[in-house]
């Protein structure tokens, strides 16, 4: 139990930045266009946030939280390379998707050789900084989970999840993006701009995995480097599948996801999970996506016309 | 259809063209001189130093090394292409092919010349493997082999690095011991010819990969059906042919390319079973290489060499102060600029109508 508890922190700011790429991918998805580029997204997201803290740290103690607004800008612009691409240049939008994934890899480190003439960036000292909630923190059990030393961007990551539902299942906006995800020809014939639609999407796909690229390298790390991110946009992929496309079970997910790779660190200590080897930790999440996929397929969970290229003649 | 060949040529080299000139213009921005990454491209593929005007054939050597994996993964990305298939997991192929190739390098005892051949086929084996398992659950399941395929990337990496440090409990925790010379593809003769480099025997199967490749596509009923599906997966059902058959069949076919690269890469450049930090990008590098290859045997061997000419002339690059990750940069955006070939041929549709006197207005 107390292993449990001292996992708690570990586990949430993990499970955090999954769950706010994965419902950048909710959007985008939903409005019809698969975005793997998410990875990428958010390595951007990631080297912008670390290269302005470096220079505002000394400057503003706020350094912090303007990285995290920087890390949401840059996966705005970037995420419209996709856009473009895909909405207006038809494209394969995996195709585009994986383009996105190399392009950060070199961008990146390119421009990281550029300003600081090195690899990755130059290091930071603080990040964002852990908080803890004043009264909360004392109930028992609860209080030392998730309201002692905790990363504010988790609270971030619960407000999003909410504020994904409610936009996505009970604004008219919502109703129209899903929409355009289902069926973008009936939807146009009501009147709803599919294009701009899809924009909006895939430019909400951006700014959330700008932001959790940036909350992955000020909560997890000192520096921006190639490996900052080493694939939690594919494991918010994976979370987007196993929560079915949900906003909360895109939360279940990431939790299920960010305590799976926790546990791997602290298996050692835990009698009957001792002898397995920790890369059954790691390979966890890729696997068990793999089954969601099976479970689900015959089943219309995704949104039916994500992915393919929108032809407004086609009945 | 000839027109529609000419048009993937010219998207390919619009596509090529674009995307070195969006490198040379964000080279420029950074204030560096993009002269100086052509003439790394140059030396790197020519091997004549052009300072100097010395010859080094070491360079040769090198150049080719970095095109053979990249080839053979085009062909892997090509070969699902033509069915249809969007084969991301070239890059998971290509690792448990290496392992395969590590274990039988290491496990299986053989003369010389029968080893090194039994060591392709244990990688080529696994990686059809680890192909068939997309294809199998897009044929079965119709589950899409896109997320399959990302996701059994990461399950071959991981289980590649448990197997090398806990299974062969590599003692530096990077690499398994030496293989026996009978395993490898390397031969001091072909590097003393190069002066030193790390030129190998790797390229007699990547040759012959390339003609299995072009004849299976080209000049058999089986290729055939093969891209009956790749155009219409409903009209090739109707005209009889095995849709999930072939479908599981190409991603075999695709993986066993790619894990023959990891063959090439772990008996030919080094010659121990290696743990990998992070992913090494030869899949990636495979989605590039068909891309522009247009998906064909001769395309996807000259765009391999553009490709392994960029990956050589990295260090030469970065020596003279242009960060090498460019070579991503532009590899990305060309695989961009493929992506966008519906938007370029409709402009080149366009500029053609405009040449040719208007036609009569649709009714």
């Amino acid at each position: 139990m107390n292993i449990l508890v001292q996992m708690f922190p570990i586990a949430l700011a993990g499970t955090t930045p999954i769950v706010i790429a994965a419902l950048g991918g909710l959007f985008s998805e939903r409005s019809g266009i698969v975005n793997i580029g998410l990875e990428g997204i958010m390595m951007v997201g990631g080297f912008a946030a670390a290269s302005i803290i470096v220079v505002l740290e000394p400057v503003t103690p706020l350094a912090g939280w303007i990285g995290l607004g920087v890390g949401i800008l840059a996966g705005i612009v970037f995420s419209m390379l996709h856009a473009f691409a895909s909405i207006n240049l038809k494209s394969e939008q995996v195709v585009s998707g994986t383009a996105l994934n190399i392009l950060a890899g070199g961008l990146t480190v390119y421009l990281c050789q550029i300003f600081f003439n090195q690899q990755r960036t130059s290091s930071f000292q603080t990040g964002v900084l852990k908080v803890t909630v004043p009264l909360l923190n004392r109930i028992p059990i609860l209080g030392p989970a998730v309201f002692t030393e905790i990363y504010p961007t988790f609270y971030i990551a619960l407000a999003l999840v909410a504020f994904t539902w409610f936009v996505v299942y009970k604004t008219p906006f919502g109703l129209r993006l899903r929409a355009c995800g289902e069926n973008p020809q009936a939807a146009a014939s009501m009147g709803i701009n599919v294009f701009w639609m899809r924009y909006i999407g895939v430019g909400a796909s951006g700014a959330l995995a700008g932001l959790a690229g940036a909350t992955m390298v000020l909560t997890q790390d000192i520096q921006y480097t190639i490996g900052s991110v080493h694939g939690t946009g594919f494991i918010a992929l994976a979370s987007l599948i196993f929560g079915k496309w949900n906003p909360w079970g895109v939360l279940g997910a990431g939790f299920f996801f960010g305590f799976a790779q926790t546990l791997s660190y602290y298996a050692k200590d835990i009698p009957f999970l001792s002898s397995v080897p920790t890369d059954v930790f790691y390979v966890l999440p890729y696997v068990l996506t793999i089954v969601a996929l099976i479970v689900f397929s015959g089943k219309s969970v995704g949104p039916k016309a994500a992915g393919e290229i929108y032809d407004a003649g086609k009945r | 259809m000839a027109n529609r060949n000419r048009d993937a040529l010219v998207v390919s080299l619009v596509a090529v063209l674009l995307g070195f000139l969006t490198g040379s213009v964000i080279i420029l921005l950074t204030g560096k001189n993009p002269i100086a990454m052509f003439s790394a491209m140059i030396q790197g593929a020519s091997g004549v130093i052009i300072k100097t005007g010395k010859f080094n054939p070491r360079y040769i050597g090198e150049f080719v090394i970095q095109a053979l994996p990249i080839i053979l993964t085009g062909l892997s990305v090509g070969f699902a292409f033509r069915t249809g298939l969007f084969n991301i997991g070239a890059e998971g192929q290509f690792v448990v092919g290496s392992l395969a190739a590590a274990i039988v390098a290491l496990g299986v005892k053989a003369p010389p010349g029968i080893h090194v051949v039994l060591v392709l086929l244990g990688a080529m084996v696994a990686g059809g493997f680890w192909g068939a398992i997309p294809g199998y659950l897009k044929a079965k399941f119709n589950v899409h082999e896109v997320v399959v395929t990302i996701m059994l990337n990461y399950v071959a990496f991981f289980v590649n690095n448990w197997a090398i440090l806990d299974v062969f409990h590599s003692a530096d925790r990077v690499k398994t011991a030496e293989f026996p010379v009978t395993a490898l593809l390397k031969d001091p003769m072909l590097s003393q010819l190069t002066r030193g480099s790390r030129l190998n025997w790797g390229f007699v199967p990547v040759i012959i990969a390339l003609i299995v490749y072009w004849f299976v596509i080209e000049k058999t009923t089986f290729g055939y059906s093969l891209r009956a599906v790749g155009f219409n997966k409903d009209a090739a059902r109707y005209a009889g042919m095995k849709v999930n058959r072939n479908v599981v069949l190409s991603m075999t076919m695709a993986g066993a390319f790619a894990g023959l690269a990891g063959a090439i890469i772990t008996v030919g450049t080094f010659n121990f079973g290696r743990a990998l930090p992070m992913a090494e990008g030869y899949g990636f590098d495979g989605i590039a290489v068909a891309l522009v290859g247009g998906n064909v045997a001769p395309g996807i061997f000259l765009s391999g060499l553009l490709f392994g000419m960029l990956k050589a002339a990295q260090p030469l690059m970065q020596s003279q102060g242009i960060p090498k990750e460019i070579a991503g940069i532009i590899q990305a955006s060309i695989v961009m600029f493929v992506a966008m070939k519906h938007g370029i041929t409709y402009i080149l549709e366009r500029m053609r109508t405009r040449k040719e006197p208007p036609k009569e207005a649709e009714a």
